[in-house]
């Protein structure tokens, strides 16, 4: 066998700590190596060109490049071994810049170190054989977990794209926060008028299979092949007969139950359409409060409906799809203020959310789009915002900034002074964070044009003013700083709104286990490289838009969505796509049937093919395996191997390592 | 009168050694405050500091010591931990208040004599009795503040009541050998940590300018962040 040596200084990222021309040196004395030499960027234009040429003039068998991380280059070393003709997993990686250069001074151990690092990496590639790719068939559908915007949007994309749709919404409609919100900024648009239409396309696509009140069981399967189990919750109410009508909605005799779309501010009803928008519109009933099913009693509904479409026999459905990827995008929820006691945490009616805030304003709201407080159902004259409730707050484990909260009150406080001239309009703030297109003349002109008060400070207490200004105070004291006078600062506040921060969305940390992709602390889903494989996961075929992945504005989810979308379609622009070879290989001849290797596997890629004698032997589903090699040191004969890391393979290797202890400490 | 200020020389101003003593005798980390001025904002006493809370983490943070040490605010805090509760940056704000009252005594500021006298004759009288002596504590608190009678109306009412006794009311078996011991530790303690780090706060402090005002002028120098023992009876 002849085998070629490259030794990266990677500028100076190895240079500086290892001696790579020793390196080099020391690797000419391996076995087989004919060749051996360093390059200051072995991924460059000119060191692959340097390998290319190196492997056609010496005839070489297979090439062992030291330098980054496989994670790194590994895909671009294997490309130009293959331009030079050679199979792409006669290659072999030694990494000496993450496992030797960064994490130690000392070069003259390091450069031993990456000696035996090459030394090890020449010993494995000599038991290397070439290996074929397979090819297997891609199903052209996607699935899309969460129909906010970004979901919506995602789904239109892929759907005109010609792909199929499967959307998976929790709730009874789609539309998603963008859905509950008045106005947008900077633009000061209606959220909904821009939103519904998209909304509607997306019911009355041919490509899009819509399931709501549904969620994700269980995801299965691999790229290009998933397998997907939807639980679809059921409406107690015939979809298929429903017309919408509302007529339910009038007769239902519980009135008190909180109307989630209104963010609780109002009441609905038990059997309820979310609002008017709604896609589905369809009406759904809440069995956790209605008559019928906490009392059995009632049943007006079904007396009411003209459509005969109400079933209070109906049952949760399990329906699968097969898809070929999947796009993430279960958006977020809001920071739950009743931590704050220093906000009344949640004992004064008249601290509300933003998003409470934002169904008042709302035209289709409870109060029609009339500011009116909780407690009275006055109109406020003095407004106090308060910014970072929930965000860049370690006391509440929320350490990051939540990304849209400082345009959103600029905005509300824009309405604020356009829905009550009167009205005076304070917002506490640490930093303003405008950085869209737009976005800070929008917040100066809040400032300018509509006169809202900006404060630089924190509010450290509210408390009421009453009963010690009687009754006809009622009022709030919030007390807070303005850290550029270095004072404290008071408001008699009518109505105090607190900019709530982002959190994950519910549940978003057993979804991201389904979909085998990483999350963070905070239950964001991880993205693959936070900036070249942004809307990628570490899990092939999953892929991510919106909020989910960290807090977004409509814009920013709108563009990863459309981002994802674009590379769905390229994924699934392709009829065929390669498995990777490095897959567990079963040994017949061994393999005595015991079966551990189908237990232990956790794709469910092995199973247990019966000979016409009865014996039972084990064999693998080439496209299913991941090839991490649980079954290969599971099989008590040793039947199984994972192609790539063969047992005499990474014996090789150890025998290597061995082989120096044993000669430089000579024991 | 206006006085005009000229720039801060930040560079030659700072005292880096000081924002990382602040920082390793509280167990702080102060870099951490980015100045919302939420303790300013809960603080019962800003009306009445000269500097408020959140500046007096920024003059930390910048290493202005001489301006942080002299100021009055430190020795007003009442430790009441408000600013500590609500820190959204979970910094114990009032560990650090505290650690920068005990470096001005070290440097010989006390601002607010008032304050530290009567802290002063609190700890006295708690070494000699085992536990606060609380007419004894008047007396002595009123002679060394200056305002013999300030609390002479209270002694009669308090006394009829039974509030005030006019004998030590000393602890039983062990107990004031108990706390003479911790006195003591805390002194063997305070000799040493003085012979650390606190000698350069010595010399550069000069002539204590609390000592104005008591009687004894043998305050302020390093070892007397340790408790004196004489309660002037």
């Amino acid at each position: 066998m002849r085998i070629g040596v490259m030794v990266c200084h990677c500028g100076n990222n190895i240079a500086a700590t290892v001696d790579c021309e020793a390196v080099a040196a020391a690797a000419r004395e391996f076995p087989d190596v004919v060749f051996a030499t360093d390059h200051m960027y072995a991924c460059s234009d000119p060191g692959q060109g340097t390998i290319e040429k190196t492997i056609r003039e010496l005839k070489l068998d297979g090439v062992v490049v030291a330098s980054c991380s496989p994670r790194m280059h590994e895909v671009t070393f294997r490309r130009a071994v293959e331009r030079a003709g050679l199979n792409r997993y006669m290659f072999e990686m030694a990494n000496i810049r993450e496992h030797v250069a960064w994490i130690s001074l000392d070069r003259k151990r390091n450069t031993e170190k990456a000696i035996d690092l090459v030394r090890m990496a020449v010993e494995k590639l000599r038991y290397d054989r070439p290996l074929t790719a397979k090819s297997f068939e891609v199903q052209k559908r996607v699935l899309i977990i969460g129909a906010g915007v970004a979901g919506i949007q995602a789904a239109l994309d892929c759907a005109e794209g010609g792909l199929d749709v499967v959307l998976v919404e929790r709730k009874a409609s789609i539309g998603g926060v963008m859905s509950k919100l008045d106005k947008t900024f900077p633009t000061i648009d209606c959220s909904v008028c821009v939103l519904g239409p998209k909304m509607v396309d997306v019911g009355q696509h041919p490509r899009i299979t819509l399931h709501t009140l549904s969620e994700v069981e269980e995801l299965s399967g691999y790229v290009g092949n998933f397998e997907v189990t939807i639980r679809k919750k059921t409406p107690y109410v015939d979809w298929v007969k429903c017309t919408g009508c509302g007529a339910c909605l009038e007769k239902c005799p519980s009135r008190k139950v909180p109307d989630s779309h209104n963010e609780g501010i109002s009441t609905t009803t038990a059997i309820t359409i979310p609002f008017p928008q709604a896609i589905p519109k369809r009406a759904a009933i809440d069995p956790t409060v209605c008559l019928h099913f906490t009392k059995g009693t009632c049943g007006v509904c079904k007396k009411v409906c003209p459509a005969d479409a109400i079933d209070y026999d109906l049952k949760d459905e399990v329906v699968t799809e097969k898809v070929g990827a999947v796009i993430a995008a279960t958006g977020l929820d809001l920071f739950d203020h009743r931590k704050c006691g220093e906000y009344g945490g949640g004992r004064y009616p008249d601290v509300i959310t933003s998003l409470q805030y934002e169904r008042m304003l709302s035209a289709s709201g409870p109060t029609n789009g009339h500011i009116q407080r909780p407690s009275d159902g006055a109109e406020p004259k003095t407004v106090v915002f308060i910014s970072c409730v929930g965000s860049r707050d370690r006391s509440v484990d929320r350490p990051y900034c939540s990304n849209f909260c400082c345009m959103y009150t600029a905005k509300q406080a824009i309405l604020t002074r356009d829905h009550i001239p009167d009205s005076r309009a304070y917002v506490f703030y640490m930093d303003i964070r405008a950085t869209g297109k737009g976005y800070e003349e929008f917040v100066r002109r809040a400032q300018e044009e509509y006169e809202v008060q900006y404060i630089r400070g924190r509010v450290a207490q509210i408390y009421p003013l009453y009963p010690l200004a009687g009754p006809e105070g009622n009022q709030l004291v919030v007390r807070g700083a303005d850290t550029l006078l270095g004072v404290q600062v008071e408001i008699k506040a009518d109505l105090v709104v607190l900019a709530v921060g982002a959190e994950s969305a519910h549940g978003a940390p057993a979804l991201a286990e389904k979909l085998r992709i990483s999350y963070d602390a905070y239950g964001f889903f991880l993205e693959s490289h936070p900036k070249l494989r942004p809307v990628e996961t570490n899990t092939v075929g999953v892929f991510l838009a919106g909020a989910c992945q960290a807090p977004k504005d409509i814009p920013a989810s709108v563009a990863q969505a459309s981002a994802a979308a674009g590379k769905v379609l390229a994924l699934l622009s392709k009829d065929k796509l390669e498995s990777d070879p490095q897959i567990a290989q079963v040994q017949a001849m061994r393999c005595i049937g015991c079966g551990k290797c189908e237990r232990t596997c956790p794709f469910g890629a092995i199973r247990m093919r019966e000979l016409r004698d009865g014996a039972k032997r084990a064999e693998v589903v080439e496209t299913v395996c991941q090839g991490c090699g649980i079954c290969s040191v599971t099989c008590p004969v040793r039947a199984i191997q994972l192609a790539h890391f063969t047992d005499s393979q990474l014996l090789a290797e150890v025998n290597a390592l061995c082989r120096t202890w044993t000669e430089t400490t000579g024991s | 009168m206006h006085i005009p200020t000229p720039p801060l020389d930040l560079e030659h101003a700072r005292d880096a050694s000081f924002q990382a003593a602040v920082a390793s005798e509280s167990g702080q980390c102060l870099a951490s405050c980015y100045q919302c001025g939420m303790c300013t904002a809960g603080c019962a006493y800003t009306p009445d500091y000269d500097v408020p809370v959140h500046q007096v983490m920024r003059l930390v943070q910048l290493g202005l010591r001489e301006q942080v040490l002299s100021c009055r605010a430190i020795w007003l805090c009442a430790s009441c931990q408000a600013c500590t509760t609500r820190c959204p940056n979970n910094i114990d704000v009032a560990r650090v208040m505290d650690v920068l009252r005990h470096m001005a005594r070290r440097a010989g500021h006390a601002p607010e004599a008032n304050v530290k006298t009567f802290a002063d004759s609190f700890l006295a009288s708690v070494a000699r009795h085992g536990r606060v002596f609380e007419a004894g504590l008047a007396a002595v608190f009123a002679i060394k503040s200056g305002r013999p009678m300030q609390d002479a109306g209270l002694g009669l009412p308090m006394l009829t009541r039974g509030k005030l006794a006019l004998i030590p009311h000393e602890p039983t078996g062990n107990g004031k050998a108990e706390v003479a011991a911790i006195f003591a530790r805390f002194n063997r303690f305070a000799d040493q940590g003085a012979g650390r780090h606190s000698h350069d706060d010595v010399q550069r402090s000069g002539t204590p300018k609390a000592s104005a005002n008591t009687p004894k002028a043998r305050s302020d120098t390093a070892k007397d962040s340790a408790p004196t023992t004489e309660d002037g009876q």
